[in-house]
C-alpha cells in the first residue's frame, strides 16, 4: 500500500511534486557548479604553480629581498663601440634572474633541516640578445610632411625648417630563459613539470658537460633541431632534448647542466632557488618556520604563498567562486529547502482531513508519517535528479565554453629593477617575475560533487519530510471530521 | 455492548470552554439500531467520536464489552478503531487519488493482510454494495451515492462490530439519500453489527426503533415501537 499510495500521490499531484522538486533542483544545480568551477580553478591554479615549481615542490628557498641600492650592477646595460655606421653588432647579456643569489651550499643546509625530504638547486637565467645597427640621421632642409619619417631620435617634430631624418637605430632585442639544472638530481625542480618528448634528458654524468634542453615551443619558434646545437653567449650547446610542459608554460625556454648556467653568469656555486620537497605535506609551514630561521638571509615561498600572489582574472574568478559562490549557493539551498518544507507542511495541512481518516481507520501514526516522508523524499530525489541533470549541463557548459583567465604572478611585488621598459621582476618574487599565464578553465565534476548532490537531495527531502510527517503526526483521528476544503 | 457513565467532553476555545457533551449515560446492547438526532452543534458528532474511539472523553467512562475506552493507551486505542469500528463520514472521506478499490483496501492495511487478500476483500465489500463493476474508479469519476457505497465497503471490509455514520446522507439528494439507506439498513440486517447513525433528517428518525435526541450536550431518549 506505501508504495501504491505513494505512486498514486506523486503521479497526481505532479505539479505541488514538482514545485518543490525544482526548487531544490536550483540549489543542487548551483551547488555542482559551483563546486566543478571552483575545482577548475583550483586546477588552474595548480597548473600555474606547477609551471613554476615543477611537480612535487612544495616550497622554494631564494636570498631574502635587499633595499635594491642605486647604481649597482644588475641593470642590464649593452655596451656597444662606436663602429661605424651601418654594421651590425650582437651583443648577449646573461643575468642571474631577480640578481640575488644564494651559495650552493645553502641546498645541503636546507636539506639538513627538519621535515625536508628533498632538496635540489637551480639557476635561472636571462639571457637578453641585442643585435641591430646603428644609423647616424642626416639633416634635410625644407621638406615638412613630404619625405618619410623613419624613427629614431630627431625624427619628431617637423618645428624647425628641417629635420633629421633616417637617423637611429634599429636593434632587434631577444630575451629568452635559461634554467641550470641539477643533473644529479632531476627528481625535482622545475624540469618536472615537462616531459622530454624527443631525445633524452640529462645524464648524471653530464654535470659540465655542453648539452641542452629546449621547450618545444621555443625550438619550434627558433627552428632548433634536436641534435643540433644552440649559442649562448657565443658558447655552442648539443641539443639533447626537446622538452613539452605538461600544461601551461614551461619553466624556461632552454636548460643545460647546473655548472654550465653558473659559467655562462660568472656565478660560480651560485644558484637562484632551493627547491624543497617536505616529508609531509601537512607540515609545511612548519618546516618553512624552521628554514626560515635556520638558515638566515633566506625567503621561503610555499606554494599558498605563490598562490595569494596570483593574480589578474584567475584569481578574481576563483575569490568569485570561493566567496559568492560558496555563499549564493548555500543560500540558494537553504532557502530551497525552507520552501519545500513550507511546501510539504502546507500541503500536509491541505490533506489534514485524508490523514484524520486514515487514522480514523487505524493507521498508526507512525504509519502515516511515514508516507508523508516517503512523499517529500521522492520529491528531493526527483530534484536532485533534475539538479544534477541542470549542474553536469551547466559545467559541462562552463567547459565547453572554457573561457580563458589569465593568471599574474608576482607582479607588483616589489618594484626594484622594473625600469626600463623591460620587465625584469622584482628582487621580491624572483622566478615568478611579472610572468602572465593564461588557463582556459573547464569545469571537472567530481564524483564527490555527485555524492555531495545526492545527499543534498536526500537531505532536502527529508527536511521538507521533517516539516510534513511532524504536521501529520500531530493530527488526530477526530480531524478526520474537521471541516476544511 | 456499549455502556456509558457520565460522559462529558469540553472543547476549549480560547479562553472559553464549550460543553459539547455534558454527562450522558447510554447503554446500546449488541446488533441495535440507534438513531441519534438533535440541532447542530448539538453534540452529535461529538457523541459518535466518543464511541468510535477517535477522541476521549473529559470524563466519564465509555466501556465496551467491558473495556474502558476513555482509559485504553493511544497505540491500543488505534488498534480497537482498525478492528471494531467501520466508520462512514457525511463527506465520504475518500482518498482522492487512490481508486474504489484501493480505497477499501486502507481499512484492512493497519490489520496486516496480504496484498492479495486485501486486494480480494475489496472487490468482495465493493461487489456487495453493488459497485463490483467500478473497483478502478477514483472517486472523482463517481457519483456522490457511489462514493459513499465505496465509503460503506470501506467501514464493512473488516466485518466490524460496530458501525458508525455521521450524517451518511447529509450530501446527497433525495434520490441517493434513499439508496444509500437501502445499502446501510441492508447491510445491518445481514452483517449483525451494532448500527449507529446520525441525521438530521427527520423521515429516517422515525422510522428508527431507538431515538436519542441530543441537546446542548444531553441527551433524550425515545423507544419507537413502531418502528419497522
Ligand atoms: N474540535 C473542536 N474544538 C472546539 N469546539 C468543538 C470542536 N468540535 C466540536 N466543537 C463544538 O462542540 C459542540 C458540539 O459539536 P458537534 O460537532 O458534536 O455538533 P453536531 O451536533 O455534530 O453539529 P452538526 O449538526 O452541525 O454536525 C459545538 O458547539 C461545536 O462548536
Ligand atoms: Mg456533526
Amino acid at each position: 500500500m506505501f508504495f501504491t499510495y505513494l505512486r498514486r500521490e506523486l503521479r497526481r499531484r505532479r505539479k505541488a511534486a514538482l514545485v518543490v522538486a525544482s526548487g531544490l533542483a536550483l540549489g543542487i544545480a548551483l551547488v555542482i557548479v559551483v563546486n566543478s568551477v571552483s575545482s577548475g580553478m583550483n586546477q588552474a591554479q595548480d597548473k600555474v604553480l606547477q609551471s613554476l615549481y615543477g611537480l612535487g615542490t612544495d616550497m622554494t628557498v631564494t636570498k631574502a629581498a635587499e633595499a635594491p641600492k642605486s647604481g649597482e650592477t644588475g641593470r642590464p646595460r649593452f655596451e656597444f663601440g662606436a663602429k661605424d655606421d651601418g654594421e651590425e653588432q650582437s651583443s648577449d647579456r646573461v643575468m642571474v634572474q631577480g640578481f640575488q643569489t644564494l651559495a650552493s651550499s645553502t641546498v645541503a643546509k636546507v636539506a639538513g633541516q627538519k621535515g625536508v625530504a628533498d632538496s635540489v638547486g637551480g639557476l635561472s637565467l636571462q639571457v637578453m640578445k641585442v643585435s641591430g645597427e646603428f644609423k647616424r640621421g642626416q639633416f634635410k632642409q625644407g621638406q615638412s610632411g613630404g619625405a618619410t619619417r623613419q624613427g629614431g631620435p630627431g625624427g619628431s617634430g617637423g618645428q624647425p625648417q628641417g629635420q633629421v631624418e633616417g637617423g637611429g637605430a634599429s636593434f632587434d632585442v631577444n630575451s629568452y630563459s635559461v634554467y641550470g639544472t641539477d643533473v644529479a638530481k632531476q627528481g625535482l625542480g622545475p624540469l618536472t613539470s615537462s616531459k622530454v618528448t624527443k631525445g633524452r634528458t640529462f645524464k648524471t654524468s653530464e654535470a659540465d658537460a655542453k648539452v641542452a634542453v629546449a621547450d618545444t615551443s621555443y625550438a619550434k619558434e627558433k627552428k632548433l633541431a634536436l641534435g643540433g646545437t644552440v649559442k649562448i653567449k657565443g658558447v655552442k650547446y648539443k641539443l639533447i632534448g626537446i622538452a613539452t610542459p605538461d600544461s601551461g608554460d614551461a619553466a624556461a625556454n632552454l636548460y643545460v647542466p647546473l655548472k654550465q648556467a653558473q659559467t655562462l653568469a660568472g656565478a660560480k656555486n651560485k644558484i637562484t632557488t632551493v627547491y624543497v620537497k617536505a616529508t609531509d605535506s601537512q607540515q609545511i609551514s612548519a618546516v618553512k618556520a624552521t628554514i626560515q630561521k635556520n638558515i638566515s638571509g633566506t625567503t621561503v615561498t610555499t606554494s599558498a604563498d605563490l598562490a595569494d600572489t596570483v593574480s589578474g582574472s584567475l584569481s578574481t574568478a576563483s575569490d568569485l567562486a570561493a566567496n559568492v559562490g560558496k555563499w549564493l549557493s548555500i543560500a540558494v539551498l537553504v532557502a530551497a529547502f525552507l520552501v519545500a518544507g513550507l511546501l510539504t507542511s502546507s500541503a500536509v495541512s491541505r490533506r489534514v482531513r485524508e490523514f484524520g481518516t486514515l487514522k480514523a481507520l487505524g493507521w498508526k501514526s507512525g504509519r502515516v508519517t511515514r508516507q508523508v516522508v516517503g512523499e517529500a523524499v521522492v520529491n528531493g530525489l526527483v530534484g536532485g535528479a533534475l539538479g544534477i541533470a541542470v549542474g553536469l549541463a551547466g559545467a559541462y557548459a562552463v567547459t565547453a565554453i572554457s573561457p580563458t583567465l589569465t593568471a599574474e604572478l608576482g607582479s607588483g611585488a616589489g618594484g626594484g629593477a622594473r625600469g626600463g621598459g623591460m620587465a625584469m621582476g622584482g628582487p621580491g618574487m624572483r622566478q615568478s617575475a611579472g610572468k602572465t599565464l593564461d588557463i582556459a578553465l573547464s569545469a571537472p565534476v567530481s564524483a564527490t560533487t555527485i555524492t555531495l548532490a545526492v545527499g543534498l537531495a536526500v537531505a532536502g527531502g527529508l527536511i521538507a519530510g521533517a516539516f510534513g510527517g511532524w504536521r501529520a503526526s500531530r493530527l488526530r483521528p477526530a480531524d478526520a471530521l474537521r471541516r476544511v476544503e | 455492548m456499549y455502556q456509558l457513565r457520565g460522559v462529558t467532553k469540553q472543547y476549549r476555545r480560547g479562553k472559553d470552554t464549550v460543553d459539547a457533551l455534558a454527562g450522558v449515560d447510554l447503554t446500546i446492547g449488541d446488533g441495535d439500531r440507534l438513531v441519534i438526532q438533535g440541532p447542530t452543534g448539538g453534540g452529535k458528532s461529538t457523541l459518535l467520536q466518543m464511541l468510535g474511539g477517535l477522541d476521549r472523553p473529559t470524563a466519564g467512562s465509555i466501556e465496551l464489552d467491558g473495556v474502558d475506552l476513555a482509559k485504553l493507551p493511544e497505540a491500543r486505542l488505534t488498534k480497537f478503531r482498525a478492528e471494531s469500528i467501520g466508520f462512514v463520514f457525511q463527506s465520504f472521506n475518500l482518498i482522492p487519488t487512490l481508486n474504489a478499490q484501493e480505497n477499501v483496501e486502507t481499512a484492512l492495511v493497519p490489520l496486516g493482510l496480504k496484498a492479495a487478500d486485501r486486494r480480494e476483500r475489496a472487490a468482495q465489500a465493493l461487489n456487495s454494495v453493488g459497485l463490483g463493476e467500478r473497483l478502478g474508479h477514483l472517486p472523482s469519476e463517481m457519483s456522490g451515492g457511489q462514493q459513499q457505497r465505496v465509503a460503506i465497503a470501506r467501514a464493512l471490509v473488516k466485518n466490524p462490530k460496530v458501525l458508525l455514520a455521521d450524517e451518511p446522507t447529509g450530501n446527497l439528494d433525495e434520490s441517493m439519500r434513499d439508496e444509500i439507506m437501502d445499502v446501510l439498513e441492508t447491510m445491518w440486517k445481514e452483517l449483525g453489527l451494532t448500527f449507529i447513525m446520525v441525521t438530521h433528517d427527520s423521515s429516517i428518525a422515525r422510522r428508527a426503533p431507538r431515538l436519542v435526541t441530543i441537546r446542548k450536550g444531553r441527551i433524550t431518549i425515545t423507544e419507537n415501537s413502531k418502528a419497522v
